[in-house]
């Protein structure tokens, strides 16, 4: 019997099978849910205003950086797989006896030289986003702020207290 | 016949015609996204095809490199330099070219494929599988493996250079 | 005897398909529980009793309505665009043990196959973003796509390492030698036997206690793979209006929430198959007190339901945890979230990777 088709079957059914029930949900919902489409309704949602320009708007380099470094260590990731499941054989290292070692430090040059690559994207600042930075109001105003704060605590329990005398509401 | 070939041959055609009409979809539609969403249905099929021949590993990494991560890629691209749809459907000589070129590349298949005709490839060496490919890339294959690290390396840092050339911000 | 097993694994699908959506319901309602009692609030109380049918109600009020595709939408990538993200996360459940003996597809590359297939899902993303012609959504399925693909990357080492101390590639193996019925002797610590105590002493996190930090880093990149807070930039309520699926209502909108909670549960289950046995039983032999036996089996339909329900039980507390998470930490920036992955995770799993290679040897006497 062919093992790999029979198993990958099963994988197709789920695939199959996935999409078989959002088609089921999406006959109930043709079914049963109302359509009356309008202009108003079919609008690009840009919180309660029309929508301005072009909806494919410039995004950042660093998406698309952030991919290809993504991509290298992907497929760095992908020979570590096969790797994994034999570089500690019991049987192989009953025969030979230095195999583990010999696998694990030929892994091991392999993973610290695409380790120079992290370095060197985290040397030259690649792995950066902008930060926000905290704006400081720039101050010109000679009166301290000391002064501001005693006025404050002078005046704010009053004029809550007269408002909810006179019951204004803000 | 066994049910069980059967099976095999519909899910070899079945997977051949998908990633012939994948890749007819990718020169044909004119909406780049469409065309990139036509190449992962072509990736997709591959992967099949690797499974017939009994190679999951193979066809799983297919998936995961090609439609998960350089997809991605392909897709960030298109994104980022807002390309429209292709408004030129005249005919000039690139493209001429272009034809002529896929005709040659075409012929050429045809001819290696005419070498293979007839021979079996059953009983090979069961490459698709994870564990004999880790065996041979810690053995026969010991040096092409750690020079697959230093081309990615060198992949990675061109690949920075060449993006930055586009200022941040 | 493909058709025979064809139709076995049709029952599975169906049957994945209603515990997906019977846990999404159920999901839901906890999230609103354990975030209301989280904050001191009592949350859904209205239908049912303590509220407990108000996300049926719900599901049900999301199938009802009308399905708008907005006019400028590009309409095939935007109604394919959900379908891919169930259907690569549902095809996940495809290649998992929810028992000693239920496995759908015993590929030998199983958890591959599932890093894989997950993968995927980010297209559905992009499609999702660019096919809503908004300009939220393209923003959002472009953080959530940069998001998911870094924190592929130490999920992925941390699932390696895993795979390094047990040396297989199949769940069902992995989860099959964390427990009495293992086809390998098992030791703890490198030192006792205890292939016939079995239990929690078994599972790979207390047999190898340095898959503890392992563990930890595998649950944080997790749940940044599924958005979750305090990952859920992509998502950001307060800055891009729910992110890429802003436009999606009615049923779109279900089945996207749908994947999202199978997507969380996935990652639980796996979580719990690599580092907490699995279906095997917390109860170890003690002596003639056989628990280890009595509560776990292989071959007969009570021991399945042992497995499925201790299996069930290891991935429902991670969920829990995935909430509690959710409901304690403030959302990271996006610097911090870059940060967090490349500099902090992936040289931590890294090193990870290279202590189980040489835990691993020591053990088998490789070293």
């Amino acid at each position: 019997m062919n093992h790999g088709i029979s198993e990958f079957g099963h994988v197709l059914l789920y695939l199959a099978g996935g999409a078989i029930f959002i088609g089921l949900i999406a006959l109930l919902n043709k079914l049963l849910a109302p359509n009356h489409p309008n202009p108003e309704k079919l609008t690009t949602y840009e919180c309660g205003e029309d929508p301005v320009g072009n909806a494919n708007v410039q995004f950042n380099i660093r998406f698309y950086v952030v991919g290809l470094i993504f991509l290298i260590f992907d497929v760095e990731i992908l020979f570590l797989f096969p790797w994994a499941t034999i570089f500690a054989d019991v049987k192989i290292i009953q025969n030979v006896p230095l195999w583990g070692v010999f696998a694990l430090a030929e892994m091991s040059i392999f993973v610290v030289i695409l380790l120079l690559g992290l370095l060197y994207v985290w040397v030259k600042g690649d792995l950066e986003w902008i930060k926000p930075e905290a704006l400081e109001p720039e101050r010109i105003n000679p009166v301290p702020d000391s002064l501001y704060e005693e006025i404050n605590r002078k005046y704010t329990y009053q004029s809550t207290v007269k408002k909810t005398q006179a019951g204004v509401t803000p | 016949m066994t049910f069980d070939s059967i099976f095999q041959i519909a899910f070899f055609w079945f997977f051949a015609i998908l990633g012939i009409a994948g890749g007819i979809g990718l020169i044909t539609q004119k909406n780049p996204v469409m065309a990139a969403l036509s190449l992962i249905l072509n990736f997709f099929s591959i992967a099949g095809l690797y499974l017939s021949l009994q190679a999951e590993f193979l066809a799983v990494i297919q998936i995961l490199v090609y439609a998960g991560a350089i997809m991605v890629l392909f897709l960030f691209v298109i994104m980022l330099l807002n390309m429209q749809d292709e408004q030129n459907q005249q005919f000039d000589v690139m493209k001429g070219l272009a034809f002529l070129l896929g005709l040659g590349f075409f012929g050429e298949l045809l001819f290696v494929f005419n070498s293979f005709m007839g021979k079996s490839v059953s009983g090979a060496f069961p490459l698709g599988k994870v564990e004999p490919i880790g065996m041979q890339m810690m053995t026969n294959y010991l040096f092409p493996f750690e020079m697959i690290s230093v081309v990615l390396l060198a992949a990675l840092i061109g690949a920075i250079i060449i993006a930055k050339k586009h200022s941040y911000k | 005897m493909v058709l025979s097993s064809g139709i076995l694994v049709l029952i599975q699908v169906a049957a994945t398909f209603t515990f997906i959506a019977l846990f999404t319901l159920w999901a839901v309602y906890a999230e609103r529980k354990v975030s209301a009692w989280i904050q001191d609030r009592i949350g859904p109380m209205e239908v049912g009793p303590h509220g407990a049918f108000q996300t049926a109600a719900d599901i049900l009020k999301l199938i009802l309505k009308e399905s708008i595709i907005p006019a400028a939408a590009q309409p095939l990538l935007f109604i394919a665009a959900p379908i891919v993200i169930f259907v690569s996360v549902f095809a996940g459940y495809a290649a998992l043990p929810v028992g000693p003996d239920i496995i759908a597809s015993s590929f030998s590359v199983g958890v591959l196959y599932i890093i894989a297939i997950i993968a995927v899902d980010v297209i559905g993303l992009l499609s999702a973003g660019w096919g809503s012609s908004n300009k939220y959504a393209l923003l959002g399925s472009v953080r959530a796509v940069a998001q998911m693909i870094s924190y592929e990357i130490p999920t992925a080492l941390i699932i390696i390492a895993t795979v390094m101390m047990t040396g297989s590639l199949n769940l069902q193996v992995i989860a099959l030698r964390q427990g009495i019925f293992s086809d390998v002797p098992v030791h703890l610590w490198g030192m006792m036997d205890i292939t016939h105590v079995g239990g929690f002493l078994s599972w790979n996190i207390v047999r190898y206690p340095h898959l503890i930090p392992a563990f930890i880093i595998f649950f944080i990149s997790t749940l940044a793979e599924c958005n979750r807070a305090p990952f859920d930039l992509p998502e950001a309520e307060s800055e891009l209006v729910s992110g890429f699926h802003v436009e999606y209502s009615g049923y779109r909108f279900a089945v996207i929430f749908l994947a999202e909670y199978a997507k969380m549960l996935l990652v639980c289950l796996i979580g719990a198959i690599l580092f907490f046995g699995g279906w095997n039983t917390p109860l170890p032999n003690i002596g003639s007190l056989s628990l280890a036996e009595w509560t776990s089996g292989t071959g007969t339909i009570a021991a399945t339901l042992w497995g499925v329900c201790w299996l069930l039980l290891k991935g429902v507390l991670l969920i829990l945890l995935q909430m509690w998470v959710r409901w304690t930490y403030p959302r990271l920036r996006m610097d911090q979230l870059t940060t967090l992955c490349w500099k902090y995770l992936i040289p931590g799993s890294i090193l990870i990777f290279f202590l189980s290679g040489i835990i691993r040897l020591w053990e088998v006497g490789g070293l």
